[in-house]
Protein backbone atom coordinates (compact mmCIF):
# COMPACT_ATOMS: atom_id res chain seq x y z
CA UNK A 1 0.00 0.00 0.00
CA UNK A 2 1.17 3.61 -1.04
CA UNK A 3 -1.10 5.97 0.42
CA UNK A 4 -0.86 9.49 -0.83
CA UNK A 5 -3.25 12.36 0.72
CA UNK A 6 -3.51 15.43 -1.14
CA UNK A 7 -3.34 18.30 1.08
CA UNK A 8 -5.53 21.25 0.66
CA UNK A 9 -4.29 24.85 1.45
CA UNK A 10 -4.68 28.39 1.07
CA UNK A 11 -1.30 30.11 0.66
CA UNK A 12 0.52 27.08 2.20
CA UNK A 13 -1.61 27.37 5.68
CA UNK A 14 -3.63 24.05 5.41
CA UNK A 15 -7.47 23.78 5.49
CA UNK A 16 -9.10 21.34 7.71
CA UNK A 17 -9.76 18.90 5.65
CA UNK A 18 -5.81 18.04 5.56
CA UNK A 19 -5.63 16.55 9.07
CA UNK A 20 -8.61 14.61 8.74
CA UNK A 21 -7.32 13.72 5.77
CA UNK A 22 -4.00 12.56 6.90
CA UNK A 23 -5.99 11.28 10.05
CA UNK A 24 -7.76 8.29 7.75
CA UNK A 25 -4.71 7.95 5.84
CA UNK A 26 -2.74 6.62 8.51
CA UNK A 27 -4.75 3.39 8.83
CA UNK A 28 -3.10 1.76 6.13
CA UNK A 29 0.15 2.53 7.30
CA UNK A 30 2.90 4.60 5.02
CA UNK A 31 1.55 8.52 3.96
CA UNK A 32 3.02 10.57 1.93
CA UNK A 33 1.44 14.09 2.07
CA UNK A 34 1.57 15.83 -1.25
CA UNK A 35 0.73 19.84 -0.81
CA UNK A 36 1.02 21.58 -5.20
CA UNK A 37 1.48 25.51 -4.86
CA UNK A 38 3.70 27.91 -5.63
CA UNK A 39 7.21 28.46 -4.71
CA UNK A 40 7.19 28.37 -1.02
CA UNK A 41 3.99 26.52 -0.24
CA UNK A 42 5.48 23.32 1.09
CA UNK A 43 7.77 25.14 3.73
CA UNK A 44 4.84 27.28 4.85
CA UNK A 45 2.69 24.36 5.78
CA UNK A 46 5.29 22.01 6.59
CA UNK A 47 5.53 22.01 10.12
CA UNK A 48 1.04 22.24 10.36
CA UNK A 49 1.18 19.08 7.73
CA UNK A 50 4.00 17.34 10.41
CA UNK A 51 1.45 17.84 13.55
CA UNK A 52 -0.87 14.95 11.56
CA UNK A 53 1.90 12.18 11.10
CA UNK A 54 3.25 11.88 7.92
CA UNK A 55 5.88 9.64 6.98
CA UNK A 56 7.11 11.91 3.85
CA UNK A 57 6.49 15.36 2.50
CA UNK A 58 6.26 16.07 -1.16
CA UNK A 59 5.56 20.19 -2.33
CA UNK A 60 5.31 20.22 -6.39
CA UNK A 61 6.06 24.16 -6.78
CA UNK A 62 5.67 25.94 -9.90
CA UNK A 63 4.70 29.85 -9.96
CA UNK A 64 1.90 29.39 -12.93
CA UNK A 65 0.24 26.00 -11.10
CA UNK A 66 -2.74 28.25 -10.18
CA UNK A 67 -2.68 29.43 -13.78
CA UNK A 68 -6.21 26.94 -14.10
CA UNK A 69 -8.48 25.88 -11.01
CA UNK A 70 -7.44 22.51 -11.41
CA UNK A 71 -5.99 21.48 -15.29
CA UNK A 72 -2.23 22.36 -14.07
CA UNK A 73 -2.76 20.66 -10.41
CA UNK A 74 -4.10 17.20 -11.62
CA UNK A 75 -1.24 17.22 -14.11
CA UNK A 76 1.71 17.48 -11.91
CA UNK A 77 0.05 15.24 -9.11
CA UNK A 78 -0.98 12.83 -12.04
CA UNK A 79 2.89 12.16 -12.82
CA UNK A 80 3.80 12.31 -9.69
CA UNK A 81 1.79 9.24 -8.68
CA UNK A 82 2.24 7.05 -11.38
CA UNK A 83 6.22 7.90 -11.10
CA UNK A 84 5.95 6.45 -7.26
CA UNK A 85 3.65 3.96 -7.59
CA UNK A 86 0.74 5.31 -5.84
CA UNK A 87 -1.96 2.53 -5.18
CA UNK A 88 -4.66 5.28 -3.33
CA UNK A 89 -4.98 8.97 -3.55
CA UNK A 90 -7.09 10.92 -1.04
CA UNK A 91 -8.41 14.19 -1.72
CA UNK A 92 -11.13 16.46 0.32
CA UNK A 93 -14.67 16.47 -1.55
CA UNK A 94 -14.66 19.64 -2.30
CA UNK A 95 -15.73 21.75 -6.12
CA UNK A 96 -11.72 21.92 -6.65
CA UNK A 97 -11.16 18.50 -5.03
CA UNK A 98 -13.39 16.77 -7.41
CA UNK A 99 -12.66 18.18 -9.99
CA UNK A 100 -8.52 17.33 -10.02
CA UNK A 101 -9.79 13.93 -8.73
CA UNK A 102 -11.57 13.27 -12.04
CA UNK A 103 -8.96 15.10 -14.04
CA UNK A 104 -5.96 12.62 -12.52
CA UNK A 105 -8.93 9.32 -12.78
CA UNK A 106 -8.55 9.99 -16.41
CA UNK A 107 -4.62 10.50 -16.66
CA UNK A 108 -4.24 7.75 -14.39
CA UNK A 109 -6.79 5.27 -16.04
CA UNK A 110 -8.11 4.94 -12.12
CA UNK A 111 -10.80 4.11 -10.95
CA UNK A 112 -12.85 7.04 -8.66
CA UNK A 113 -15.07 7.06 -5.75
CA UNK A 114 -16.51 10.46 -4.54
CA UNK A 115 -17.95 11.64 -1.42
CA UNK A 116 -16.72 9.21 1.22
CA UNK A 117 -17.64 9.30 4.41
CA UNK A 118 -14.51 6.70 5.52
CA UNK A 119 -12.02 4.40 3.96
CA UNK A 120 -10.48 1.48 5.44
CA UNK A 121 -6.66 0.26 5.47
CA UNK A 122 -7.65 -1.17 2.50
CA UNK A 123 -9.11 1.45 0.55
CA UNK A 124 -12.67 0.66 0.80
CA UNK A 125 -14.58 3.95 0.84
CA UNK A 126 -17.89 3.66 2.87
CA UNK A 127 -20.45 6.54 0.96
CA UNK A 128 -23.69 7.80 2.93
CA UNK A 129 -26.23 8.01 0.18
CA UNK A 130 -29.79 9.25 -0.86
CA UNK A 131 -29.57 11.48 2.03
CA UNK A 132 -28.19 8.78 4.78
CA UNK A 133 -31.27 6.61 4.01
CA UNK A 134 -28.22 4.17 2.59
CA UNK A 135 -24.92 3.33 3.56
CA UNK A 136 -22.54 1.80 0.32
CA UNK A 137 -19.32 0.11 0.98
CA UNK A 138 -17.13 0.23 -2.74
CA UNK A 139 -13.65 -0.21 -3.64
CA UNK A 140 -11.66 0.59 -7.47
CA UNK A 141 -11.05 -1.52 -9.35
CA UNK A 142 -9.16 -0.58 -12.15
CA UNK A 143 -5.17 1.84 -11.12
CA UNK A 144 -5.09 3.97 -8.64
CA UNK A 145 -8.01 4.18 -5.45
CA UNK A 146 -8.58 8.21 -5.98
CA UNK A 147 -11.40 8.64 -3.14
CA UNK A 148 -12.50 12.41 -2.01
CA UNK A 149 -13.46 12.64 1.46
CA UNK A 150 -16.04 14.65 2.74
CA UNK A 151 -15.12 17.44 5.29
CA UNK A 152 -16.22 16.44 8.55
CA UNK A 153 -16.03 12.77 8.24
CA UNK A 154 -13.69 12.08 11.07
CA UNK A 155 -12.28 13.79 14.13
CA UNK A 156 -8.26 14.53 12.77
CA UNK A 157 -5.82 12.92 14.95
CA UNK A 158 -2.40 14.77 15.61
CA UNK A 159 0.17 12.83 15.94
CA UNK A 160 3.82 14.76 15.21
CA UNK A 161 5.83 13.84 12.61
CA UNK A 162 9.31 15.33 11.33
CA UNK A 163 9.39 15.43 7.72
CA UNK A 164 11.87 17.66 5.76
CA UNK A 165 9.72 18.89 2.55
CA UNK A 166 10.95 16.92 -0.88
CA UNK A 167 10.09 20.20 -2.98
CA UNK A 168 9.52 19.19 -7.45
CA UNK A 169 9.50 21.29 -10.25
CA UNK A 170 7.05 19.36 -12.38
CA UNK A 171 6.33 19.52 -16.08
CA UNK A 172 3.39 21.55 -17.06
CA UNK A 173 1.73 21.80 -20.27
CA UNK A 174 -0.44 24.88 -20.28
CA UNK A 175 -3.90 24.99 -20.42
CA UNK A 176 -5.52 28.43 -22.96
CA UNK A 177 -7.61 29.36 -20.09
CA UNK A 178 -6.89 32.77 -18.67
CA UNK A 179 -7.42 33.99 -15.56
CA UNK A 180 -8.19 37.87 -15.99
CA UNK A 181 -9.23 38.36 -12.24
CA UNK A 182 -9.50 36.72 -8.77
CA UNK A 183 -11.92 38.05 -6.31
CA UNK A 184 -11.52 35.80 -3.02
CA UNK A 185 -14.38 34.79 -0.77
CA UNK A 186 -14.82 37.57 1.99
CA UNK A 187 -14.36 35.58 4.98
CA UNK A 188 -16.90 36.65 7.53
CA UNK A 189 -16.36 35.49 10.79
CA UNK A 190 -18.69 32.14 10.55
CA UNK A 191 -16.82 28.78 9.51
CA UNK A 192 -17.12 27.21 6.38
CA UNK A 193 -20.31 25.40 5.70
CA UNK A 194 -19.26 21.89 4.80
CA UNK A 195 -16.55 22.06 7.47
CA UNK A 196 -18.54 23.73 10.36
CA UNK A 197 -19.16 21.45 13.66
CA UNK A 198 -22.86 23.03 14.14
CA UNK A 199 -25.38 24.50 11.25
CA UNK A 200 -27.90 26.86 11.74
CA UNK A 201 -30.42 26.94 8.90
CA UNK A 202 -33.58 29.24 7.58
CA UNK A 203 -36.37 28.58 4.96
CA UNK A 204 -39.55 29.99 4.05
CA UNK A 205 -40.33 30.76 7.73
CA UNK A 206 -37.91 33.44 7.63
CA UNK A 207 -39.82 35.62 5.56
CA UNK A 208 -35.89 36.87 4.14
CA UNK A 209 -35.59 37.70 7.97
CA UNK A 210 -31.80 35.80 8.74
CA UNK A 211 -31.18 37.63 11.69
CA UNK A 212 -32.03 35.19 14.50
CA UNK A 213 -31.08 32.71 12.38
CA UNK A 214 -27.46 34.56 12.42
CA UNK A 215 -27.48 35.49 15.66
CA UNK A 216 -28.00 32.04 17.10
CA UNK A 217 -25.22 30.90 14.50
CA UNK A 218 -23.05 33.40 15.81
CA UNK A 219 -23.26 32.56 19.23
CA UNK A 220 -22.74 29.04 18.48
CA UNK A 221 -20.13 29.72 16.54
CA UNK A 222 -21.60 28.11 13.81
CA UNK A 223 -21.78 27.78 9.85
CA UNK A 224 -25.65 29.85 8.72
CA UNK A 225 -27.48 27.68 5.53
CA UNK A 226 -30.42 27.69 4.36
CA UNK A 227 -33.29 25.97 1.93
CA UNK A 228 -34.02 25.60 -1.56
CA UNK A 229 -37.06 28.15 -1.05
CA UNK A 230 -35.06 31.31 0.80
CA UNK A 231 -31.79 30.95 -1.90
CA UNK A 232 -34.82 30.72 -4.43
CA UNK A 233 -36.35 33.75 -3.11
CA UNK A 234 -32.89 35.35 -2.95
CA UNK A 235 -33.20 35.80 0.45
CA UNK A 236 -29.52 33.81 1.35
CA UNK A 237 -26.55 33.19 -1.12
CA UNK A 238 -27.03 30.04 -3.39
CA UNK A 239 -23.88 28.94 -1.67
CA UNK A 240 -25.43 28.28 1.18
CA UNK A 241 -28.16 26.07 -0.17
CA UNK A 242 -28.42 23.16 2.00
CA UNK A 243 -29.97 19.76 0.13
CA UNK A 244 -30.19 17.48 -2.96
CA UNK A 245 -29.29 20.58 -5.52
CA UNK A 246 -26.81 22.54 -2.96
CA UNK A 247 -24.26 21.20 0.11
CA UNK A 248 -24.70 18.18 1.93
CA UNK A 249 -23.69 18.62 5.63
CA UNK A 250 -23.01 16.58 8.26
CA UNK A 251 -22.44 18.78 11.72
CA UNK A 252 -22.43 17.55 14.97
CA UNK A 253 -25.35 19.86 15.38
CA UNK A 254 -27.92 20.88 13.19
CA UNK A 255 -30.71 23.94 13.49
CA UNK A 256 -33.66 23.96 10.95
CA UNK A 257 -35.39 27.09 11.49
CA UNK A 258 -38.84 27.93 9.65
CA UNK A 259 -38.14 25.00 7.14
CA UNK A 260 -40.84 22.25 6.31
CA UNK A 261 -37.58 19.71 5.77
CA UNK A 262 -38.90 18.38 1.84
CA UNK A 263 -36.69 15.29 0.92
CA UNK A 264 -35.26 17.79 -0.89
CA UNK A 265 -33.95 19.44 1.88
CA UNK A 266 -33.21 16.35 4.10
CA UNK A 267 -31.34 14.54 1.31
CA UNK A 268 -28.54 17.14 2.46
CA UNK A 269 -28.40 16.94 6.15
CA UNK A 270 -30.30 13.97 7.32
CA UNK A 271 -26.70 12.80 8.45
CA UNK A 272 -26.16 15.29 11.15
CA UNK A 273 -26.03 14.16 14.46
CA UNK A 274 -28.45 15.51 16.08
CA UNK A 275 -30.85 17.59 14.54
CA UNK A 276 -33.25 20.73 15.89
CA UNK A 277 -35.94 22.06 14.40
CA UNK A 278 -38.84 25.09 14.64
CA UNK A 279 -41.30 25.43 12.71
CA UNK A 280 -44.87 26.57 13.44
CA UNK A 281 -46.41 23.46 11.25
CA UNK A 282 -46.38 20.96 13.70
CA UNK A 283 -47.31 18.43 10.64
CA UNK A 284 -43.94 19.60 8.86
CA UNK A 285 -41.73 16.43 7.52
CA UNK A 286 -38.30 18.01 9.41
CA UNK A 287 -39.82 17.08 12.83
CA UNK A 288 -40.22 13.42 11.85
CA UNK A 289 -36.17 13.19 11.72
CA UNK A 290 -35.73 15.74 14.50
CA UNK A 291 -34.03 14.90 17.74
CA UNK A 292 -35.48 17.87 19.28
CA UNK A 293 -38.46 19.84 17.77
CA UNK A 294 -40.34 22.80 18.40
CA UNK A 295 -43.55 23.75 17.11
CA UNK A 296 -44.27 27.62 17.41
CA UNK A 297 -42.83 30.80 15.91
CA UNK A 298 -39.31 31.00 15.33
CA UNK A 299 -39.20 34.88 16.06
CA UNK A 300 -40.37 33.86 19.34
CA UNK A 301 -38.26 30.85 19.86
CA UNK A 302 -34.72 31.69 18.28
CA UNK A 303 -34.36 35.22 20.23
CA UNK A 304 -35.23 32.94 23.59
CA UNK A 305 -33.02 30.09 22.66
CA UNK A 306 -30.29 32.54 21.99
CA UNK A 307 -30.37 34.55 25.18
CA UNK A 308 -30.58 31.65 27.61
CA UNK A 309 -28.21 30.15 25.65
CA UNK A 310 -25.72 33.19 26.09
CA UNK A 311 -26.85 33.58 29.94
CA UNK A 312 -25.71 30.43 30.73
CA UNK A 313 -22.10 30.61 29.14
CA UNK A 314 -21.77 34.02 30.71
CA UNK B 1 -21.67 28.32 -33.45
CA UNK B 2 -22.91 24.54 -33.10
CA UNK B 3 -23.58 24.52 -29.24
CA UNK B 4 -23.75 20.55 -27.60
CA UNK B 5 -25.52 20.07 -24.24
CA UNK B 6 -24.97 16.62 -22.47
CA UNK B 7 -27.75 15.44 -20.21
CA UNK B 8 -29.44 13.07 -17.99
CA UNK B 9 -32.30 11.37 -17.23
CA UNK B 10 -32.36 10.83 -13.27
CA UNK B 11 -34.66 9.94 -10.72
CA UNK B 12 -36.94 12.97 -9.61
CA UNK B 13 -35.04 14.61 -7.25
CA UNK B 14 -38.46 14.77 -5.16
CA UNK B 15 -38.70 11.36 -4.41
CA UNK B 16 -37.30 8.46 -1.81
CA UNK B 17 -34.59 6.92 -4.08
CA UNK B 18 -33.16 3.44 -3.36
CA UNK B 19 -30.54 0.76 -4.99
CA UNK B 20 -31.47 -2.11 -6.29
CA UNK B 21 -30.15 -5.55 -3.56
CA UNK B 22 -29.26 -7.35 -7.10
CA UNK B 23 -27.46 -5.14 -9.36
CA UNK B 24 -26.40 -2.78 -6.90
CA UNK B 25 -27.15 -0.19 -8.54
CA UNK B 26 -29.56 2.62 -8.07
CA UNK B 27 -33.21 1.21 -8.34
CA UNK B 28 -35.05 3.23 -11.57
CA UNK B 29 -37.89 1.43 -11.62
CA UNK B 30 -41.34 2.74 -9.97
CA UNK B 31 -39.80 6.23 -9.50
CA UNK B 32 -40.41 9.06 -11.54
CA UNK B 33 -37.67 9.81 -14.46
CA UNK B 34 -37.08 13.45 -15.21
CA UNK B 35 -34.48 15.71 -16.60
CA UNK B 36 -31.56 16.12 -14.43
CA UNK B 37 -32.56 19.56 -12.79
CA UNK B 38 -28.95 20.96 -12.77
CA UNK B 39 -28.94 19.92 -16.49
CA UNK B 40 -31.95 22.83 -17.67
CA UNK B 41 -29.51 25.61 -16.48
CA UNK B 42 -27.17 24.43 -19.06
CA UNK B 43 -30.10 23.98 -21.97
CA UNK B 44 -31.57 27.35 -20.98
CA UNK B 45 -27.41 28.95 -21.37
CA UNK B 46 -27.49 27.34 -24.51
CA UNK B 47 -30.82 28.58 -26.09
CA UNK B 48 -29.78 32.30 -24.39
CA UNK B 49 -26.08 32.32 -26.63
CA UNK B 50 -27.96 31.41 -29.37
CA UNK B 51 -30.83 34.40 -29.01
CA UNK B 52 -27.92 36.63 -28.56
CA UNK B 53 -25.98 35.96 -31.22
CA UNK B 54 -28.57 35.70 -33.89
CA UNK B 55 -30.44 32.70 -33.12
CA UNK B 56 -30.85 29.35 -35.50
CA UNK B 57 -31.08 32.30 -38.53
CA UNK B 58 -27.46 33.08 -37.91
CA UNK B 59 -25.92 29.43 -37.98
CA UNK B 60 -26.46 28.23 -34.80
CA UNK B 61 -27.91 25.43 -33.51
CA UNK B 62 -27.99 23.26 -30.03
CA UNK B 63 -27.99 19.58 -29.69
CA UNK B 64 -28.64 17.53 -26.63
CA UNK B 65 -26.51 14.67 -25.84
CA UNK B 66 -27.16 11.97 -23.31
CA UNK B 67 -26.34 8.85 -22.83
CA UNK B 68 -29.19 5.86 -20.97
CA UNK B 69 -32.17 3.42 -21.94
CA UNK B 70 -34.65 3.92 -24.00
CA UNK B 71 -37.07 5.56 -22.17
CA UNK B 72 -34.37 8.82 -21.76
CA UNK B 73 -36.00 9.97 -24.72
CA UNK B 74 -39.13 11.79 -22.43
CA UNK B 75 -35.96 13.57 -20.91
CA UNK B 76 -34.37 14.45 -24.31
CA UNK B 77 -37.60 15.57 -25.23
CA UNK B 78 -38.38 18.29 -23.11
CA UNK B 79 -34.85 19.58 -23.37
CA UNK B 80 -36.56 19.59 -27.34
CA UNK B 81 -39.52 21.14 -25.92
CA UNK B 82 -37.61 24.41 -24.40
CA UNK B 83 -35.80 24.79 -27.74
CA UNK B 84 -33.09 23.04 -28.48
CA UNK B 85 -32.88 21.58 -32.11
CA UNK B 86 -31.82 17.90 -32.07
CA UNK B 87 -30.41 15.28 -29.73
CA UNK B 88 -28.86 12.33 -29.60
CA UNK B 89 -28.92 8.89 -27.36
CA UNK B 90 -26.81 6.76 -26.74
CA UNK B 91 -28.40 3.79 -25.68
CA UNK B 92 -27.40 0.08 -25.59
CA UNK B 93 -27.54 -2.80 -23.01
CA UNK B 94 -24.06 -3.38 -22.11
CA UNK B 95 -23.79 0.55 -20.48
CA UNK B 96 -26.29 -0.16 -17.91
CA UNK B 97 -24.15 0.13 -15.04
CA UNK B 98 -21.62 2.30 -16.09
CA UNK B 99 -19.44 4.68 -14.19
CA UNK B 100 -18.52 8.32 -14.60
CA UNK B 101 -15.11 7.10 -16.70
CA UNK B 102 -16.83 4.96 -19.09
CA UNK B 103 -19.93 7.61 -19.77
CA UNK B 104 -17.61 10.33 -19.90
CA UNK B 105 -15.69 7.77 -22.30
CA UNK B 106 -18.79 7.70 -24.77
CA UNK B 107 -19.67 10.82 -24.16
CA UNK B 108 -16.58 12.21 -25.26
CA UNK B 109 -16.91 9.77 -28.41
CA UNK B 110 -20.05 11.44 -29.55
CA UNK B 111 -18.70 14.96 -28.72
CA UNK B 112 -15.89 14.43 -31.16
CA UNK B 113 -18.91 13.08 -33.74
CA UNK B 114 -20.67 16.26 -33.34
CA UNK B 115 -18.11 18.21 -33.30
CA UNK B 116 -19.28 21.59 -31.56
CA UNK B 117 -17.34 25.13 -30.61
CA UNK B 118 -19.21 25.18 -27.29
CA UNK B 119 -20.09 22.25 -24.93
CA UNK B 120 -22.47 23.18 -22.12
CA UNK B 121 -22.91 20.93 -18.73
CA UNK B 122 -24.67 21.62 -15.63
CA UNK B 123 -22.87 20.78 -12.46
CA UNK B 124 -23.64 17.29 -11.37
CA UNK B 125 -26.41 15.08 -12.01
CA UNK B 126 -28.86 15.00 -9.01
CA UNK B 127 -28.42 11.10 -8.93
CA UNK B 128 -24.96 9.89 -8.33
CA UNK B 129 -23.85 13.65 -7.55
CA UNK B 130 -20.44 13.19 -8.34
CA UNK B 131 -19.40 16.42 -10.11
CA UNK B 132 -16.99 15.16 -12.01
CA UNK B 133 -17.91 14.17 -15.66
CA UNK B 134 -17.64 18.20 -17.20
CA UNK B 135 -13.88 18.02 -16.29
CA UNK B 136 -13.26 14.08 -16.75
CA UNK B 137 -14.46 15.56 -20.65
CA UNK B 138 -11.92 18.47 -20.60
CA UNK B 139 -9.13 15.43 -19.85
CA UNK B 140 -10.74 13.41 -22.47
CA UNK B 141 -11.22 15.50 -25.27
CA UNK B 142 -7.94 18.00 -24.48
CA UNK B 143 -10.46 20.71 -24.68
CA UNK B 144 -10.16 23.96 -22.19
CA UNK B 145 -12.60 23.59 -19.53
CA UNK B 146 -14.58 26.54 -17.68
CA UNK B 147 -16.09 25.55 -14.82
CA UNK B 148 -18.67 26.56 -11.98
CA UNK B 149 -20.22 29.02 -14.25
CA UNK B 150 -22.29 32.06 -12.65
CA UNK B 151 -22.22 34.03 -15.65
CA UNK B 152 -21.32 32.95 -19.15
CA UNK B 153 -20.60 35.11 -22.24
CA UNK B 154 -19.60 34.69 -26.07
CA UNK B 155 -18.08 36.93 -28.44
CA UNK B 156 -16.60 36.29 -31.41
CA UNK B 157 -14.39 32.44 -30.67
CA UNK B 158 -13.98 33.77 -26.60
CA UNK B 159 -16.00 32.25 -23.93
CA UNK B 160 -15.84 34.10 -20.81
CA UNK B 161 -16.93 33.25 -16.94
CA UNK B 162 -17.71 34.04 -13.89
CA UNK B 163 -16.52 30.50 -11.76
CA UNK B 164 -18.87 30.94 -8.57
CA UNK B 165 -17.72 28.81 -5.88
CA UNK B 166 -16.83 28.89 -2.03
CA UNK B 167 -12.97 30.38 -2.51
CA UNK B 168 -14.60 32.92 -4.51
CA UNK B 169 -15.25 34.46 -8.16
CA UNK B 170 -12.58 34.49 -10.84
CA UNK B 171 -13.63 35.93 -14.37
CA UNK B 172 -11.96 33.49 -17.02
CA UNK B 173 -12.00 32.77 -20.28
CA UNK B 174 -10.79 30.77 -23.08
CA UNK B 175 -11.17 30.23 -26.80
CA UNK B 176 -13.77 27.88 -28.40
CA UNK B 177 -14.07 24.83 -28.73
CA UNK B 178 -14.44 24.89 -24.32
CA UNK B 179 -16.22 22.96 -22.18
CA UNK B 180 -18.54 24.97 -19.74
CA UNK B 181 -20.67 23.98 -16.50
CA UNK B 182 -23.06 26.14 -15.31
CA UNK B 183 -24.19 26.79 -11.69
CA UNK B 184 -28.35 26.85 -10.42
CA UNK B 185 -28.63 30.34 -10.92
CA UNK B 186 -26.78 31.24 -13.54
CA UNK B 187 -30.72 31.99 -15.07
CA UNK B 188 -34.33 30.73 -14.68
CA UNK B 189 -35.01 27.61 -17.15
CA UNK B 190 -38.17 28.24 -19.09
CA UNK B 191 -40.90 26.01 -19.06
CA UNK B 192 -41.73 24.91 -22.65
CA UNK B 193 -44.18 26.39 -24.22
CA UNK B 194 -47.04 24.84 -25.90
CA UNK B 195 -46.04 25.66 -29.17
CA UNK B 196 -42.33 24.23 -27.95
CA UNK B 197 -43.97 20.87 -27.16
CA UNK B 198 -46.02 20.47 -30.38
CA UNK B 199 -42.68 21.24 -31.99
CA UNK B 200 -40.36 18.94 -30.34
CA UNK B 201 -42.62 16.34 -31.41
CA UNK B 202 -41.31 16.53 -35.21
CA UNK B 203 -37.81 16.94 -34.13
CA UNK B 204 -35.14 14.56 -34.35
CA UNK B 205 -33.48 11.93 -31.50
CA UNK B 206 -30.71 9.98 -33.25
CA UNK B 207 -30.51 6.52 -30.93
CA UNK B 208 -26.70 5.31 -31.47
CA UNK B 209 -25.29 1.95 -30.24
CA UNK B 210 -21.79 1.21 -29.20
CA UNK B 211 -21.20 -0.73 -32.25
CA UNK B 212 -22.15 2.66 -33.56
CA UNK B 213 -19.43 4.39 -32.06
CA UNK B 214 -16.80 1.72 -32.08
CA UNK B 215 -16.98 0.66 -28.59
CA UNK B 216 -16.85 -2.43 -27.60
CA UNK B 217 -18.99 -3.62 -24.50
CA UNK B 218 -16.01 -4.71 -22.03
CA UNK B 219 -14.88 -1.24 -22.05
CA UNK B 220 -17.89 0.10 -20.76
CA UNK B 221 -21.08 -0.79 -18.22
CA UNK B 222 -20.55 -3.23 -15.34
CA UNK B 223 -18.03 -5.26 -17.14
CA UNK B 224 -15.65 -2.85 -17.26
CA UNK B 225 -16.00 -0.68 -14.41
CA UNK B 226 -13.46 1.21 -12.76
CA UNK B 227 -15.00 0.82 -9.26
CA UNK B 228 -17.61 -1.77 -7.81
CA UNK B 229 -19.87 -1.61 -5.21
CA UNK B 230 -18.87 -4.64 -2.48
CA UNK B 231 -22.19 -4.34 -0.52
CA UNK B 232 -24.67 -1.47 0.81
CA UNK B 233 -27.43 -1.68 3.60
CA UNK B 234 -30.37 0.46 4.26
CA UNK B 235 -30.18 2.54 7.24
CA UNK B 236 -33.27 2.85 10.01
CA UNK B 237 -35.06 5.80 9.13
CA UNK B 238 -34.44 8.37 11.98
CA UNK B 239 -37.09 8.74 14.34
CA UNK B 240 -38.09 11.48 15.97
CA UNK B 241 -37.51 12.70 19.24
CA UNK B 242 -39.15 14.96 21.49
CA UNK B 243 -41.19 17.69 20.18
CA UNK B 244 -42.67 20.60 22.48
CA UNK B 245 -45.28 23.22 21.62
CA UNK B 246 -44.04 26.76 22.30
CA UNK B 247 -46.13 27.80 24.72
CA UNK B 248 -44.06 31.36 25.56
CA UNK B 249 -40.79 28.57 26.84
CA UNK B 250 -40.02 26.75 23.45
CA UNK B 251 -36.70 28.65 23.60
CA UNK B 252 -35.85 27.94 26.72
CA UNK B 253 -37.01 24.47 26.49
CA UNK B 254 -34.40 24.28 23.43
CA UNK B 255 -31.54 25.79 25.20
CA UNK B 256 -32.07 22.90 27.94
CA UNK B 257 -31.77 20.29 25.22
CA UNK B 258 -28.23 21.68 23.75
CA UNK B 259 -26.81 22.31 27.36
CA UNK B 260 -28.16 18.66 28.50
CA UNK B 261 -26.50 16.92 25.04
CA UNK B 262 -23.29 19.44 25.64
CA UNK B 263 -23.89 20.97 22.53
CA UNK B 264 -24.42 24.49 23.66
Amino acid sequence: MSTFVFIDHIDGVITKTAGELLTIARRAGEVTAVIVGIPGDGAKAAAAINSFGANKIIAIEDSTINDHPSALVAQALADLLLEKGATTLLIPSTARGKEIAARVAVRTNSGIITDAVDVTADSIATQSIFGGSAVVHSKVSKGIAIITVRPNSVEPESQPSTCEVEVISPKLNPTKVVISNREPAKKGGRPELTEAAIVVSGGRGTNGDFAPVEALADLLGAAVGASRAATDAGWYPHSHQVGQTGKTVSPSLYIACGISGAIQHRAGMQTSKVIVAINKDPEAPIFEVTDFGVVGDLFAVLPQATSAIAARKG
Amino acid sequence: MKIAVCVKQVPDSWAEKKLNASTKLIDREGVDAVLNDLDEYAIESALQIVEANGGAEAGHSVTLISMGPERATEALRKGLSMGADDAILISDAALAGSDALATSLILAKVIQRVNPDLILCGTESTDARMSVIPSMLSERLELPQLSFAGEVNVSADQVSIKRVTDEGVDSMSAPMPVIVSVIEKINEPRYPSFKGIMAAKKKSIEVLSLADLGVSAAEVGGAGAWSLVNDFNEQAARSAGVKVVDEGAGGNALSEFLAEKRLA
